[in-house]
């Protein structure tokens, strides 16, 4: 499989007040089209990090970020938010609905951006949401729907513009057992059904297990 | 599902928030309104002023009386049509708190003077030729119940002894922004009475005014009214109408030009009610913009949200202000005595400023909120608990 996402020696060091904290320090990574990629490693080791630059919502000090043949490095902030929209779908530990909107219009959010008509807009959110199973509860806002389910409308926004890679940031890190299970197999079904290529930061060991390669940070530098 | 619905359901997110919001822009544009209303009564007079109409008056101060021979050699200058004059008598009527004009005229050429007093011709044709007869204006006539016959017993005070007069003809004001609140009678039954009782008062006019034919010779008849009673025992001074109004308010520009600041104070109150309010909603959203621009939502996209919704609560708040400040209005102007503010209305450019200052105070409270929301990188607004 070629490599869908391509990290060549990069580091990233975050300024607070007048010191520079080294996050991460000479990353490579490839991962190939297809992958179901869990990042781990203790707080601070630079997994959100290293996340964060993969999905183009932070930038490196050094080094280049090649996602689909683009290197994500060298947009700038308006073609890195438009690149966001239609290559990368997120999905975030506290999910991250809007709560004014319902589940429709919430997954229906980054699919206002694209030039489809409201009609196939409709036919979209309508089929991700019967993908995540929540069907019956699009009219239903974020407060109606338990964690589990929330999580599943925010995989549904993620996976809704159909976007080259999903990267999740600890996607069960605030649900029980049970509903962290139900959004694990989810993601592991659209690797597997759906060929999205998915990259997931856990602390979950049990969570990791559903991926096909573990990696681990460490300091910031990669095992 | 668009922005714009987006924009409605943030502006509802706090009910109670926005509901005190708007409740408190309303207020502040509803008193903006008042106090304009109240700048704009004051300066009524000057507005109602018309061009061709001079007023000469004694050259000392307004109070001093000028003889009533210098009419005729006005009249007698090039360019003057004709020649009116009054006195300011004032008296009680019923009390002291009923206030309200009450000056003598001369019928024959007050109302050809001052057109914008409507009189129906026979109720002008009685009032001539009764002498103890008075015009009193619509609003009068409907605050005190006066019908065309009625007895108006007045205590004189500048004019001492009771004085009783036969309401003739009621006035009404040509529009709004003519007084209908005044009360005229006949000079010559005032002369008459101070001929037999204060004899060295008899003759007196209080001030004349002169319709001239060419508004923009106003300035030279004016000298040359002035200039026949140089060095005289009355020296007149003679302005425009419109500058003789503005000497009145010149003395009481500091009370007006506080009036002046403090409605716009009330703009400045608005800006901190919304700015605060806005400010909140923003840093409580902070997570939220950042996952908008995760997201791929660009900076425009924020701004119309935000901006939008500032608009939106301004809007509401300006209207409601609005619909307000129509009944504080009226409800002022009926507990106030009625001569203080003879022409009391809302006028439309009060609305208009009032509504443009609310919206665009909507418009500037944003600002704020909308540079911390651009300038949050996306990675510390995800980390943000609201």
């Amino acid at each position: 499989m070629p490599s869908i996402i391509q990290v060549q020696d990069v580091s990233k060091a975050y300024r607070r007040d007048s010191f520079d904290i080294p996050v991460l320090n000479n990353i490579s990574l490839e991962i190939p089209e297809g992958e179901f990629l869990a990042l781990m490693g203790p707080s601070g080791s630079g997994k959100t990090t290293l996340l964060n630059l993969i999905a183009g919502i932070d930038r490196p000090n050094k080094g280049t970020i090649v996602v689909g043949g683009t290197n994500i490095a060298s947009l700038n902030e308006s073609h890195l938010a438009k690149w966001r929209s239609t290559h990368v779908g997120f999905v975030f530990q506290f999910y991250n609905l809007l709560p004014v909107l319902t589940a429709f219009e919430n997954v229906e959010l980054p699919l206002l951006l694209t030039s489809l008509s409201k009609k196939d807009r409709k036919q979209h959110v309508e089929a991700v949401l019967t993908v995540v199973g929540l069907k019956d509860r699009m009219n239903h806002y974020p407060k109606q729907l338990s964690g589990g389910q929330e999580q599943r409308v925010a995989i549904a926004r993620a996976i809704a513009t159909d976007p080259t890679i999903l990267v999740a940031d600890e996607p069960t890190g605030d649900l029980d057992k049970s509903s962290a299970d139900e959004i694990l197999t989810l993601l592991e079904r659209l690797n597997k059904e759906f060929k999205k290529t998915i990259v997931m930061v856990t602390h979950d060991p049990r969570a990791a297990e559903k991926a096909h390669t573990i990696r681990h940070l460490d300091k910031g530098e990669l095992k | 599902m668009k922005i714009l619905k987006l924009v409605f359901k943030n502006a509802l997110r706090h009910k109670l928030r926005s509901f005190l919001t708007i409740l408190g822009i309303g207020i502040a544009v509803m008193a903006f309104g008042l106090l304009r209303t109240v700048v704009t009564a004051w300066y009524a007079g000057i507005e109602a002023s018309a061009a061709n109409r001079l007023i000469t008056r004694q050259a000392v101060s307004f109070i001093f009386p000028l003889p009533y021979a210098y009419r005729d050699q006005i009249a007698k200058i090039p360019g003057v049509e004709i020649v009116t004059y009054m006195n300011w008598f004032q008296g009680v009527y019923i009390d002291k708190n009923q206030f309200f004009a009450r000056m003598a005229c001369d019928p024959e050429t007050f109302f050809n003077v001052y057109p914008e007093f409507i009189v129906p011709p026979d109720q002008m044709e009685t009032f001539k030729k009764e002498r103890n007869s008075c015009v009193v204006g619509r609003d009068i006539a409907k605050q005190y119940n006066l019908k065309i016959g009625d007895v108006m017993p007045i205590e004189g005070d500048i004019y001492p002894g009771r004085w009783e007069f036969v309401v003739r003809a009621i006035y009404q004001p040509r529009d709004k922004t003519v007084d209908g609140t005044q009360m005229l009678f006949h000079w010559e039954y005032l002369n008459e009475r101070m001929k037999q009782e204060m004899p060295i008062r008899a003759g007196d006019v209080g001030w004349y005014i002169v319709k001239i034919s060419d508004p923009s010779k106003s300035a030279q008849i004016s000298e040359q009214i002035d200039a026949l009673f140089k060095n005289s025992r009355a020296e007149t001074k003679t302005e425009t109408e419109r500058a003789f109004q503005q000497s009145f308010i010149a003395a009481t520009s500091a009370i007006v030009t506080a009036m002046n600041v403090m409605s716009f104070v009330i703009i400045g109150i608005i800006m901190l009610v919304l700015g605060n309010t806005m400010i909140m909603a923003a840093r409580e959203r902070t997570r939220e913009y950042a996952v908008f621009k995760t997201l791929g939502f660009s900076g425009g996209h924020l701004v119309g949200l935000i901006a939008g919704e500032s608009f939106l609560i301004s809007f509401f708040g300006g209207g409601l202000g609005l619909l307000m400040t129509f009944p504080l209005i009226n409800m002022f102007e009926a507990f106030m005595p009625k001569g203080w503010f003879p022409i009391f209305n809302l006028e439309p450019i009060t609305m208009i400023l009032a509504g443009v200052s609310a919206l665009s105070v909507g418009i500037v409270a944003s600002l704020f909120p909308i540079q911390r929301a651009l300038g949050t990188k996306i990675v510390d607004g995800l980390r943000h608990i609201g």
